[in-house]
C-alpha cells in the first residue's frame, strides 16, 4: 500500500485567485476548463449537454441568469416580472453609469439579477438569480427592490419561492449606504415572507459573498450550494490585509461552509432541478397550498 | 496625551499659546489679557471655520477619534448603575465587541445593544477593535428576543470599522449571524432606537441597525465599504482615500438626504471627543424623546413602521 505524502504539499499552494484562469473565456467552439489544474479543452457543445460542468474535473462553469434559467426551470414555463425598475446612479459615483452601461451592452441585461414566474417539475415557483457577468452580481437599489418584490409576488401567489445567488461582491459600492440598506430590506422581506408559511430555497452559485452571503442568500428555509462555489463573507483580498493567519485550503468554498453547518446540500449542477423539484413536491402535498 | 488629527493642528496650535498665556498671567508677568481675549476669540473663529467646512475624509478621522465616547461611555452615563450587562450566546461563546443588557433608562427600563472599542492596545485587542464575531450578533438576537418577550424598548450603538473576517468567524457563520440579527430586528413589535455613534462599517453595522427611528452623531460615517478599500478598488490606491470618502456619501448630512437616517445629533464644537459629557447628554435627551413618540404606537404599528421604512430605502428610476 502506498502512502500519500499528507505530511508533502506536493506543489506550491498558488493563491486562491489562481484558482480560475480567467483569461481563458469560451470560444464558439470549443472552451477551455478555467480550474488551473486542469485546463481540459471542452467541445461547446458537449459542454452544454454537461450542464456546463467539466467532464474531466466538474468544474462548474458560471451561468448566466438565462441560462440557470434554461437548466433550472420547466420549458418554456418562465414568465419575467415587469417591475421596470432602472438603475439611476443616485449618488453621482465616478466612473458608474459608464460601467452600467458598458455591462448592460456586454450581458443584455439592464441591471445584474433576473426574476419572474415558472415552473420546477411542474411546480410553480417565483425565482430571482443574480448573475455575476453584471458587475459582480452585486446588489444595490434595484437588485435589493427585484428581490424583495419577487418574495412579495410568491407571497401573494402563495408560492414557493426559488433565490438564486451569483454575486461576488455583496453590496454594490457605486451606491454605497443605499446597498447596504438593501442587506435589511431583503432580509425583512424574507421574514415577512416566512410568516406566510410558504417555503424559501436558497441556491448559492459562485460567487456568493459578503452582503449577499450576510443578508438574503443565508435566509433560506433550504440552502443548496453547488460544488466549488466560493461563499464566505469577506472576499481573499480584503481579508489578506487585516488577518495574517493561514487560510484552510477549501476556505470561502462551498464545502468548507457544508462543513461548518452553513448549508443543507452541496448538490451538482446536474442534480439541481431533481433535488429542489422532490422539495417542492414534498412541500405540495400540504393542505391548501397551491403548486 | 491627546490625539491630533491633521486639521485640528490650527486649533491646537492657537490652544497652546492660550495655555503659554495663561501660565504667563497666573506666574504673575506682564500684563497679557488682551491677548488671551484676543487668542481666544482666535480660537472660536478658528473652530467654527473648520468645523463648519469638515470634508468626508476629516470626518472618518473624527468617527475614529480614540477619545471619542464608546457605547459604554453612553451606558454609563446615561443609566448610571443601573446597567447589568449579559454575556454569551448561549452557544459557543461571549463576544467583547457587542455588548449588551438591560438598564433603567430615565425611569424607563430598555435593553440596550452596541459594539464596543477600546482606547488602550490590550482593550483593543480584547474588544477585536470594535470588530464582532458571529457570538456577537448571537448574543444581540437573544437579547433582542428578551426584550421583545418582556416589551421593554431596544436601544443600539453603532461603532465598528467591520464585521471581523477571521477565519474562525467565517467558520461560525458571520455571514448568516449578521443576516439572522436583522431579520430578528425587523420583526420585533418593539420600540427599536438605533444612534450611530462613529464608524457605522458596512454589514457589521446594519447588523444592529434595523431600528424604527435612526439617529447619527454629526462627525459620524456609515458606508457600505471603509474609503481605503474603496480608493483601492476603484483607484488601486488606499492613499486617495479622502477622495473615495467624498464618492462614497459616508456623513450623516448624506444619510439624512438619502432617507436612511432620521436625525442628526450635533456635536459640542470640535467633535464629540472634545466634550463627551455634554454629547452624552444630549444624545440622551434624542433617544428619550424618541423613545416616547415610539411609545404611542400599538406593537404592530411599530413591526409595520420599521418594516415600511427600511422596504422604502433605495433609489431608482422611475
Amino acid at each position: 500500500m502506498t502512502k500519500r505524502p499528507w505530511f508533502r504539499k506536493t506543489q506550491e499552494d498558488p493563491a486562491r485567485e489562481s484558482r480560475v484562469n480567467t483569461a481563458q473565456v469560451p470560444t464558439d467552439v470549443a472552451a477551455k476548463c478555467p480550474n488551473r489544474e486542469c485546463g481540459q479543452i471542452l467541445l461547446q457543445k458537449e459542454l452544454e449537454k454537461d450542464f456546463k460542468v467539466c467532464k474531466k474535473c466538474g468544474y462548474h462553469f458560471r451561468l448566466t441568469a438565462q441560462e440557470r434559467v434554461a437548466q433550472l426551470l420547466d420549458e418554456s414555463s418562465f414568465t419575467p416580472f415587469e417591475f421596470d425598475l432602472r438603475t439611476d446612479d443616485p449618488l453621482n459615483f465616478p466612473g458608474y453609469r459608464d460601467k452600467l452601461a458598458r455591462h448592460q451592452q456586454r450581458t443584455g441585461m439592464i441591471e445584474a439579477v433576473l426574476a419572474g414566474r415558472g415552473s420546477i417539475l411542474g411546480h410553480a415557483v417565483a425565482i430571482s438569480i443574480t448573475d455575476y457577468h453584471f458587475m459582480a452580481g452585486t446588489m444595490n437599489s434595484v437588485v435589493g427592490e427585484t428581490i424583495s418584490r419577487t418574495l412579495e409576488e410568491a407571497f401573494a401567489a402563495g408560492l414557493p419561492v426559488v433565490l438564486v445567488s451569483g454575486s461576488g461582491g455583496g453590496a454594490r459600492m457605486e451606491e454605497s449606504i443605499l446597498s447596504l440598506m438593501q442587506m435589511a430590506k431583503t432580509s425583512a422581506a424574507m421574514a415577512r415572507f416566512h410568516g406566510a408559511g410558504l417555503l424559501s430555497i436558497c441556491l448559492l452559485t459562485d460567487s456568493t459573498m459578503a452582503g449577499i452571503f450576510a443578508s438574503w442568500a443565508s435566509l433560506g428555509d433550504v440552502i443548496l450550494a453547488e460544488p466549488g462555489a466560493v461563499i464566505g463573507f469577506t472576499g481573499e483580498r480584503v481579508a489578506a490585509k487585516v488577518q495574517t493567519e493561514r487560510e484552510p485550503d477549501n476556505f470561502r468554498s462551498a464545502e468548507f461552509n457544508f462543513e461548518h453547518g452553513m448549508i443543507d446540500r452541496v448538490t451538482p449542477r446536474s442534480q439541481l432541478r431533481e433535488t429542489i423539484g422532490k422539495l417542492l413536491s414534498v412541500n405540495s402535498l400540504r393542505g391548501g397550498v397551491p403548486g | 496625551m491627546r490625539t491630533v488629527l491633521a486639521f485640528e493642528k490650527p486649533i491646537h496650535d492657537v490652544e497652546i499659546k492660550i495655555l503659554e498665556l495663561r501660565r504667563l498671567q497666573e506666574e504673575g508677568g506682564p500684563d497679557v489679557s488682551a491677548q488671551l481675549a484676543e487668542a481666544e476669540e482666535g480660537l472660536r473663529r478658528v473652530q467654527t471655520g473648520i468645523y463648519a467646512n469638515l470634508q468626508p475624509w476629516d470626518k472618518v478621522l473624527m468617527a475614529r477619534h480614540p477619545d471619542r465616547p464608546y457605547t459604554l461611555d453612553y451606558i454609563e452615563g446615561l443609566t448610571g448603575d443601573s446597567f447589568v450587562e449579559m454575556h454569551g450566546d448561549r452557544c459557543f461563546g461571549d463576544d467583547p465587541a457587542i455588548v449588551g443588557g438591560m438598564a433603567a433608562f430615565r425611569k424607563r427600563p430598555v435593553m440596550i445593544i452596541g459594539h464596543q472599542k477600546a482606547r488602550d492596545l490590550k482593550g483593543r485587542q480584547y474588544r477585536n477593535f470594535g470588530s464582532a464575531r458571529p457570538e456577537g450578533y448571537r448574543k444581540a438576537i437573544r437579547l433582542m428576543k428578551l426584550a421583545e418577550k418582556l416589551q421593554i424598548p431596544l436601544v443600539t450603538f453603532i461603532d465598528t470599522p467591520a464585521a471581523d473576517c477571521s477565519v474562525a468567524s467565517e467558520s461560525r457563520g458571520i455571514s448568516g449571524a449578521i443576516a439572522s440579527s436583522m431579520y430578528c430586528m425587523s420583526e420585533l413589535t418593539i420600540p427599536v432606537v438605533v444612534v450611530i455613534i462613529g464608524e457605522g462599517g458596512s454589514g457589521g453595522a446594519i447588523g444592529i441597525g434595523v431600528g424604527n427611528y435612526v439617529m447619527m452623531l454629526e462627525h459620524s460615517v456609515y458606508s457600505v465599504i471603509p474609503p481605503e478599500g474603496c480608493a483601492a478598488i476603484l483607484w488601486k490606491d488606499n492613499s486617495l482615500a479622502d477622495r473615495a470618502a467624498e464618492a462614497l456619501r459616508l456623513t450623516a448630512q448624506d444619510g439624512l438626504s438619502l432617507n436612511v437616517v432620521d436625525e442628526i445629533l450635533e456635536e459640542p464644537l470640535g467633535g464629540a471627543h472634545r466634550d463627551p459629557r455634554a454629547m452624552i447628554v444630549s444624545t440622551g435627551h434624542a433617544i428619550h424623546s424618541a423613545l416616547d413618540k415610539l411609545s404611542k404606537l400599538l406593537p404592530s404599528e411599530l413591526k409595520e413602521q420599521r418594516y415600511r421604512k427600511f422596504r422604502s430605502m433605495g433609489r431608482y428610476a422611475p
